[in-house]
Parts: structure tokens; sequence; C-alpha cells
């Protein structure tokens, strides 16, 4: 099992624990910006092996969750339209919009497809071409360029019936409203590798520039994730705040400027909305320039399937918790009416959601 | 006959007759089979309890490293009546089949599946084909029943653990699943994943030589490792502890869910099984299983206490400990 050995080798975390609890001082409260960290903290229990002196808080970087109330609805109202197939990530089928979800949807007749790649929405597109074939578009930095990289492949082949409605969202612009709003006391951010990794830890420096707070890359794996807290604490008991990266072997500084032209060729920056931060200026990716015919956007019009008000399932804090602000435990309807199964908000839905990893990892079970 | 399936393979006339012929009872030769009759006249089975089970396959590829969607069908069957203790004895086989798919493809499956029922020593005796319309069916989906024999003394079943067991796994966890989406994924990687489907109930008869009484028997499919534990612990009102450093993964595996997010105790598995077994049995059904080629890999990976009815908790790699819960809802493709 070498990859095991090699990233979560026990000895080697438990130098890095040692090292954690000996630097350790005073009370600090670190943001993890990216679901896919909380989940793996999670995973592998390191929220139990840190000192309690330090705070885990996660952040809104789960793409599925940040996906607003208005958004979902219009791509349910997308899918619902005659003569279209909406193909999705599965994870985006049970999170409820104003009036139920893509799943009770599809049940009631729209033409939902779950994919894994956006290349099955081009293979779709291409075995019905009568069928106008919408990609829903949710996701980061790191899924963007594969939905560019569909939508280039599509123009190169002449495939008229494919779309795009594009809800991908940058993750700095999110982090600095964050730390603009100066609603959670935080002392140190835990960036992620895989988002890194295409926009390169350079794209942080404004963590440390303009909030005087240090910032730290790091990998998912148990030791990644263990040297980037590692190196946050050291960083605050040194009263330093740089960006660093301890994911040397995913991230460069400048990123990746193949996937990074791809995104600029086909996209431009827009205004986005976020669940829990509202409309966010220039965090959002909508097509630019000639792949503006692959918006799915227009299709809407004309029909007035557009729903009056968007509404967020009643009750549901996920708002607070995607800001850091609500441990997800506390809640009033976590674990008695919101669970995985039968899921209020987002955060329960996605499996990169905080409610979800609170739950299923057994905290307060 | 035309090089794919037409509606007209289905309508019961002359095509339905020769595709009956020429593809399955072709492969499937045997003199229960041979008479076409509506109903399979099977001899007298012997003694003992019967075992009888049922389960359709769909599956996108059809065809995969390690295997095809044929394949599966006769294992998972196969399979489902060995975790019984039962010996395999007859399969029925029925297929959906969408049109146009290529015949050469059905001829495929249909060998595949002759000659995994040929090496498992058990008879195709009966089946059905039934065509759908283009765009109403995967190309093809295969539903298996299957009838075996419960040797006297032998009594599996889930509500059968007890504390102080020991809990072990047959292999390697997740390679089935993998090798699907990686296909799907169109990911391509140095080691290909293969899929591990195999019929199980060769190495089941070498467990229970050395331990007639293994209490416990599944195989994980879908839902992975940590869903079959649940139920096990659910269904024997007891707790199961297990130890995530010894629960065996293939690397290739290990780094593929690393870079989708998945974990691989939730992927699916078509050749391994699960055996609760008296803590006092468990070192030589472990020797039993790593001496059959198909528990090379075999290993000890946890323990049944009485603690909280239904509950599984892990002890992470780095020590910590959690809940290791049921999968819920449909994170990863349909696999069988
Ligand atoms: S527990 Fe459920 S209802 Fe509460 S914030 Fe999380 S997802 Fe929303």
């Amino acid at each position: 099992m070498r990859y095991v050995d090699e990233f979560r080798d026990p000895a080697r975390a438990r130098a890095l624990l040692q090292r954690i609890h000996d630097r350790a001082r005073r009370p600090v409260q670190l943001m993890e910006f990216c679901g896919t960290h909380t989940h793996a903290m999670f995973r592998h229990g390191i929220r139990q092996l840190l000192p309690p002196s330090i705070t885990m808080l996660s952040g809104p970087g789960c793409p599925v969750c940040v996906t607003s109330a208005a958004d979902l609805d219009r791509a349910i109202a997308l899918a619902s339209l005659p003569g279209v197939t909406l193909a999705t990530f599965g994870d985006m089928l049970r999170v409820p919009g104003s009036r139920g979800s893509l799943q009770t949807a599809r049940a009631a007749g729209a033409d939902v497809r779950v994919i894994y790649s956006s290349l099955d929405a081009l293979e779709i597109a291409r075995r019905e071409p009568a069928q106008t074939v919408v990609l829903l578009g949710v996701g980061f930095e790191t899924t963007a360029p594969t939905m560019a990289a569909a939508l280039l492949q599509a123009e190169k082949e002449g495939l008229e019936n494919l779309r795009l409605y594009s809800l991908h969202k940058l993750t700095p612009p999110a982090m600095a409203a964050i730390l603009r709003s100066g609603e959670v006391a935080l002392d140190g951010i835990l960036a992620p590798g895989h988002v890194s990794a295409i926009i390169g830890s350079s794209a942080w420096e404004f963590v440390a520039r303009d909030f005087a707070l240090p910032c730290t890359v790091a990998g998912f794996e148990p030791l990644d994730t263990l040297q980037g807290i590692a190196d946050l604490v050291e960083q605050c008991e040194a009263g330093i705040a740089q960006v660093h990266n301890t994911y040397g072997r995913g991230v460069r500084a400048a990123g990746n400027p193949a996937a990074q032209a791809l995104l600029a060729k086909v996209f431009e920056v827009s205004e986005a909305e976020w669940r829990g931060l509202g409309r966010v200026p220039a965090s959002g990716l909508a097509l630019c320039g000639r792949f503006r015919r692959f918006d799915a956007t227009p299709l809407l019009e004309g029909h007035s399937l557009e729903p009056a008000e968007a509404r967020e399932p009643a009750g549901c804090r996920c708002g607070e918790v995607l800001r850091g602000v609500l441990d997800p435990t506390r809640c009033p309807l976590f674990g008695r009416v919101c669970t995985p199964d039968q899921p209020v908000g987002p955060c329960m839905v996605s499996s990169e959601g905080s409610c979800a990893a609170h739950y299923r990892y057994g905290e307060a079970r | 006959m035309s090089d794919t399936i037409l509606l007209a393979h289905g309508s019961g006339g002359q095509l339905s007759h020769d595709l009956v012929a020429e593809v399955f009872a072709a492969s499937f030769t045997n003199p229960i089979l041979a008479r076409l009759e509506d109903s399979a006249m099977l001899a007298d089975l012997g003694g003992g309890r019967l075992a009888f089970t049922t389960d359709s396959y769909v599956v996108r590829p059809l065809f995969f490293p390690g295997g095809d969607i044929g394949r599966l069908a006769v294992c998972g069957t196969i399979n489902d009546l060995a975790m019984s203790g039962a010996q395999p004895r007859y399969l029925s086989a029925a297929f959906v089949i969408e049109e146009g798919l290529p015949i050469a493809d059905l001829r495929r499956i249909a060998r595949s599946m002759a000659e995994m029922a040929r090496e498992a020593g058990v008879a195709i005796v009966t089946g059905d084909t039934k065509v759908v319309e283009r765009g109403h069916g995967d190309g093809c989906f295969i539903t298996t029943a299957g009838i075996g024999v419960i040797p006297a003394g032998v009594d599996i079943s889930a509500a059968n653990a007890r504390p102080g067991d020991a809990v072990l796994v047959s292999g390697t966890v997740g390679d089935h699943g993998m090798a699907i989406m990686s296909q799907r994924e169109g990911l391509r990687f140095e080691a290909e994943i293969a899929s591990d489907v195999a019929p199980l109930h060769t190495l089941v008869q070498a467990m229970l030589e050395v331990c007639p009484e293994v209490h416990c028997l599944r195989d994980p499919t879908r839902g992975g490792l940590a869903t079959t534990l649940n139920e096990l612990a659910t269904q024997s009102g007891v707790e199961i502890i297990v130890e995530e450093a010894r629960i065996p993964v293939r690397p290739a595996v290990q780094s593929l869910c690393e870079l989708l997010g998945i974990d691989p105790l939730y992927v699916a598995n078509e050749g391994k099984l699960v055996a609760i077994v008296p803590e006092a049995a468990a070192g030589q059904v472990l020797a039993a299983m790593k001496a059959h080629p198909l528990g090379r890999e075999a290993a000890i990976i946890g323990q049944v206490r009485s603690g909280r009815a239904g509950r599984v908790s892990l002890r992470t790699t780095l020590g910590a400990h959690r809940i290791l819960d049921m999968m819920v809802g449909e994170l990863l493709p349909r696999i069988c």
C-alpha cells in the first residue's frame, strides 16, 4: 500500500501532531475554505487529534452548497422545458430549490441525467441530436476547465445542441467577502490544494497583504492537511502573515497556465450569487465572446417558468454554516429533521457539505 | 440473421426463435435447457434446504476490464447463494435488450456467461428475452435467479454475529466499482484497474471445511464494505469495530479514489466477501482463505463487540475513532 504509506504514515502523523501540540500556545481559529478539507479531516479523525486550543471552522468551499436557491430554480425550470435534457453531476440532484429539487423535477417528467464528467454530456448531445442538452456547470476553478474543454470540443465537432448553464464560481473573491465582513474572528486560512493547482498559490496573496492573516495551501491527504495546520500554527505563534505552500507536489505559485488560458478563452469574470454570501462581484464565470452562443440562459426567455421569488428551505441555516458563523450541530434541525437521507438544506446533501460531514462522521451522535 | 438487434427479435416470431437458438441455447448447452420447455425440469436436488435468489444487472459499459455484464450476472447470483452457504446448482437468465445492440456483443455476453457457469459448475436452465426500443435501455439488462442446496449443519445468517467474533474480508476492496468508474470517466492510469468479479462458492466451501460454524457471510456489492458492515451490525444487534490500516486496498484503487474524492470503503465489490466467525476459529479460517486463489489477500479487519447495537466504528490510520456510516444517496454510478 505504497500510496497510503507515503501520505498517511501514522509515525509521521504523530510527529506532526506533536509539533502542533508543542507550538500551539494560544487559542487560534482557522478556517478551511474547502469542503474537501472538511471531509478529509473528519474521515481521518484529525479534528479529535488536534489540541483543544485549535478551532477549525468550515468555509464556503462546497460548490453544491453555495449554489443559490434562485439559480437552482432556474436550473429546474431549464430541465422542465420541452425538448431539453439537463446533464448534471449527481451531487446536485437532491439539493432543494424553492419548490422541490432536480430529483423531484425528474420524477415529475423532466429529463435530468446524471453525468460523471462533462464529456458524458457531449456524448448525450451526439447521440440525441433532436434534444437540447444543457450542461449544468457547477463547480470552482477545478471543474470549470473541463466544461470549457467540452465546449471547445462541441465547437470543433459542430455540435449545435449543447448548452452550458454556467454557475461556476471563483474561490478567492468568496474568501475575501468573508474576511471583509469580519463576522468571524479568524487567525489563519487553510487554502485548498486542488483549486490552487489551477489558480496558483499566489492567488491567495491578498489574504496576507490585505487582511494580515497567514494562509497556507495544503493537500487533502492526512499528512498534507496536518502539515498545513502546523504551518498556520507556527505562523500564528511567530506573528507572521504570509502565503505558504505546503503542497509542493501539486501546486506552483503561478498555477496551471494551460487551464487558466482555457478558462480565459471561454469565460469572463462576472458577478455571482452565493448562498450565504449573496451577490459577490467578480466571483463567477460567464461565457464570453463566440462561446456566448452556448449559453443556456436564453432558453428560459419567453417561458413563464421563472419562479416568482426564490426561497431558502424553511429553518435551514446553511447560509450561516457556509460563512463559518454557525457550527452545523447547533442548527436546530441538525440530525433531528435534517439528515443525509432527508436533507433540508444543501450542506446536508453534498458529499462536501459540512453538515453532512458532522452528521456522517458521528459528531454529536 | 441481421447484425444488430431489431424490435422484431422480441416479437416472439421466427427472429426470436433464431436469436434464442443461435445465441443463447448454443452457448448455454445443457440437456435441461435443450428441451426448450416453458419451465426447466430439475433433477431431484437431494436432501438439504434449498436456497433461492434473484438479482438484476445493469452496468455501463457492458464490457469492462476484468469482466462484462454476463460474467457479473452469473457471479452475482452464485455469490448470493454462496453467502447462505449453499452450493449453487441452477440459474435462470432473462435479457432485456435494447434495439440496435450488435448481435456480436450479445454473443460475447452469452459466451462469457456460459464459460463462467461451466467454470463454476452451475447450469443455466431457463431464460427469456425481450427487446425494447432504442433509447429505452442501456444496451442490455440481465436478470438471473439461482437455486442452490445448503448442506446440513450450516447455519449462516446476517443476524448471527456475536460479541467477540472476528471480522474478516477476503481481499482488496473497491476494485469493481473503480474499474467501472475509470472506464466511464475515461481516466487512464498506468496500472489498469480490473474488476474483481468472481464466483465465491468454492472459497466459502473451503472456509466451511475448517469452520462449519461460520456465523455471517455477505458479499459487499453496492454500498461497499461500509454498508455491509452496517447491515451485519444492525441485523445482529451488535457493534462492529474495524481498523482502517488492516483493510486491504490496492494502491491504484486508492489513488483513483483520492482523485475522485471517493472512499473505497463505499465502493462496490463483485468478488469479495465479509465473514464473521467465532474468534477461536479466526486464524484457521484466515489460513484457509489465504490458501484459496480468491482469498490470497484476506485479512482480519476487526471485531464484534456488545457496545451500541447497529453501530460500526472505524479506527483510522492516524489512530482516531469515528463512525463508519451506511452509504446514502446515489453518489456512485449504477453498477449492478
Ligand atoms: S443541518 Fe440541515 S437545515 Fe441545518 S443548516 Fe445544515 S443543511 Fe441546513
